[in-house]
């Protein structure tokens, strides 16, 4: 498990960027234990909302030591009410944070080339992954993408990171006209990749993924699905998996996941119950 | 303040939900489960489950829907893994059971009698029973009476047997008299009502299963209703009581309506550490009004005004 803690975070900043906001809270104890892939639940609406759930949102990066101390930093863009109420919260302000929570994007044992690929503000997470990827000596090629300029997010800080990066927008409002996958096999190619790591909407990773298996490598991708507790109790953001032992579960995106290896994710059948699931042929009369 | 439960005495009044703590395991990371009154775990069945297609939850005003459908290991996995885990870290441990006839409940009973790391079993009959074209035991006086006359007879005597209840009947103390005559030994009240949201943009149904359990504080005073009544009817018979939890004074009312300990479900999900927190709350609450033990509190409500002292009265419990 990740050790996730309980914290009330004083917000430190919060930044407009493109259609996102970013915040930085100062939240010790998540930072520590921070790794890529994490990510954190807040809670929304104060203290007596109706709005019971929190919002999960993958951390873009923490700093455990040093300047800004014990802060975190994570994207937020407008869905609905939880959210909306996030956005119109100043520094200052207090929120109710747990994390760090999921299992993070496992890392190569050595050296290893990569390809980081984001969609929208799933970028966010990729950009603290490409720091631990760089720092270990993998060469790293990262591609951004959107369905317009105004929804990419993070490509001039991972240009920095990186020294380089593939811009898509599916209108050619920035970068190159399409989809991130159009320019991925080039990619792949270009570093000689072992690996892909992927975050965005289901329907980029999967396309990811199977971009990825072309290339007979591994696409390791973090999932965005609807969680209610993020701390693996209440069964709500399960999807199906393919285990290793071959049979196939729901699986809960927010413990053993929010990282699934993306052969592994049964992509079609994500929002059914696949009769040969672990357990369907239970479900008579429910 | 300690909780008493028909045989079972418990240190405090305070448990977890079913279905809303899973085993116990995730929770330990914000609180150590020792410290509860009792775990009550997410109802059990015999085989392993997949659960339901997701969408399984949609958030509604202060509550949530949830359509997760019972997932989970079987019995034989959760004896080994999850009632194992939670007798070595010391927690006091209420088994949820389900079933889809009456026969499996009895399996499942069996197979927990004798395991010292079992405290009570919680019967959950708002499940559909197979028997009867998936019509759920609890919405039937004779199907419930039938479920919970078997467990009793399964289950070691030692064990206390509560009938978890569902809100969606006619009138619940006719469900409850059964239960009881049945040989329940007290009541869970209560379970989710059923409820459905409608996605606006899809004008589909939200939720995979189309209907789902409506929990949280929306349905808090249809469940303290519940208790009210039960406890009126069926005096003797002790209550947890559950339904939209989230603060200490929340769960006072339902002590005062006649509940004996209560359940802290939903909360959960907002803050983890919300059990304990609501402990504390009770515990200062009870405190703040005099009352030197809980048993003086429960069912304080139900009393003629001139029995009931009030706030100023400090010796309120004494009687």
């Amino acid at each position: 498990m990740s050790n996730p803690v309980q914290e009330t975070a004083e917000i430190f900043a919060v930044a407009r960027v493109g259609e996102y906001v970013q915040f930085t809270v100062v939240a010790p104890g998540v930072a520590a234990g921070f790794l890529p892939g994490h990510f954190v639940a807040v809670g929304v609406g104060g203290e007596n909302t109706s709005m019971l759930l929190r919002r999960a949102f993958a951390l873009y990066g923490a700093t455990p030591s040093g300047q800004f101390a014990g802060t975190v930093q994570f994207i937020v863009a407008a869905h609905g009410p939880g959210t909306r109420w996030l956005l119109q919260r100043s520094a200052g302000e207090t929120l109710d944070l747990v994390g760090p929570l999921g299992t993070p994007f496992p890392m190569p044992s050595g050296p290893a080339p990569a390809v980081l690929v984001g969609g929208g503000y799933g970028t966010a997470p990729l950009i603290p992954l490409a720091n631990a990827l760089l720092a270990a000596g993998s060469p790293v090629e990262m591609i951004v993408g959107a369905s317009t300029a105004s929804r990419l997010f993070g490509e001039l800080v991972a240009k920095r990171t990186i020294g380089a990066v593939t811009v898509t927008t599916d209108d050619g409002s920035a970068g190159v006209h399409g989809r991130v996958t159009d320019v991925l096999p080039d990619a792949i190619r270009g570093v000689n990749a072992e690996v892909v790591y992927a975050c965005g909407p289901m329907p980029m990773l999967r396309a990811v993924g199977d971009v990825a298996r072309t290339h007979a490598i591994h696409a390791q991708v973090a999932v965005e699905e609807a969680m209610a507790c993020g701390i693996g109790v209440c069964m709500t953001c399960v999807l199906p998996v393919r285990g290793d032992d071959g049979a196939s579960r729901f699986l809960r995106s927010c413990v053993e996941g929010p990282v699934f290896d993306a052969d592994r994710v049964r992509w079609a059948d994500v929002g059914s119950l696949p009769d040969d699931l672990v357990g369907a042929d239970a479900m008579a009369w429910h | 303040m300690t909780a008493s439960l028909a045989t079972l005495s418990l240190p405090n009044p305070v448990l977890t939900a079913s279905g809303c703590a899973a085993a116990g395991r995730e929770l330990h990371q914000f609180f150590d489960v020792a410290a509860l009154g009792a775990v009550v775990t997410k109802s059990i069945m015999t085989r392993p489950r997949s659960g339901r297609a997701t969408p399984r939850m949609a958030e509604t005003p202060s509550g949530m829907l949830n359509s997760i459908g019972l997932q989970g290991p079987g019995i034989d996995s959760f004896i080994e893994n999850d009632l194992a885990w939670l007798a070595a870290h010391g927690a006091r441990t209420v088994v949820s059971i389900a079933g889809g006839h009456t026969d499996e409940y009895v399996e499942i009973t069996r197979k927990l009698n004798g395991n010292a790391a079992v405290s009570m079993l919680e019967v959950n009959i708002s499940c559909p029973n197979v028997e009867s074209r998936g019509q759920v035991f609890a919405c039937d006086v004779h199907a419930s009476s039938r479920v919970i006359g078997a467990v009793r007879r399964a289950a070691d005597p030692a064990l206390p047997v509560f009938a978890k209840l569902s809100p969606d009947v006619t009138d619940i103390t006719l469900i409850a008299r059964a239960c009881a005559d049945a040989g329940a030994d007290g009541f869970s009240l209560i379970n989710t009502l059923l409820g459905m949201v409608i996605d606006t943009d899809t004008m589909a149904p939200a939720l995979g299963g189309v209907t789902g359990g409506l929990s949280g504080p929306a349905i808090r005073p249809v469940a303290l209703r519940c208790v009210w009544q039960v406890h009126q009817k069926l005096p003797s018979y002790p209550i947890i009581g559950m339904g939209g939890i989230r603060c200490g004074l929340d769960a006072l009312q339902f002590i005062l309506a006649g509940a004996s300990a209560v359940s802290v479900g939903t909360a959960v999900f907002g803050d983890p550490s919300a059990p304990v927190r609501v402990l504390a709350e009770l515990e200062a609450a009870l405190d703040a009004r005099g009352f030197a033990s809980l048993a003086g509190a429960v069912g304080y409500a139900h009393r003629a005004p001139e029995h009931r002292l009030g706030p100023d009265a400090p010796q309120a419990a004494a009687s």
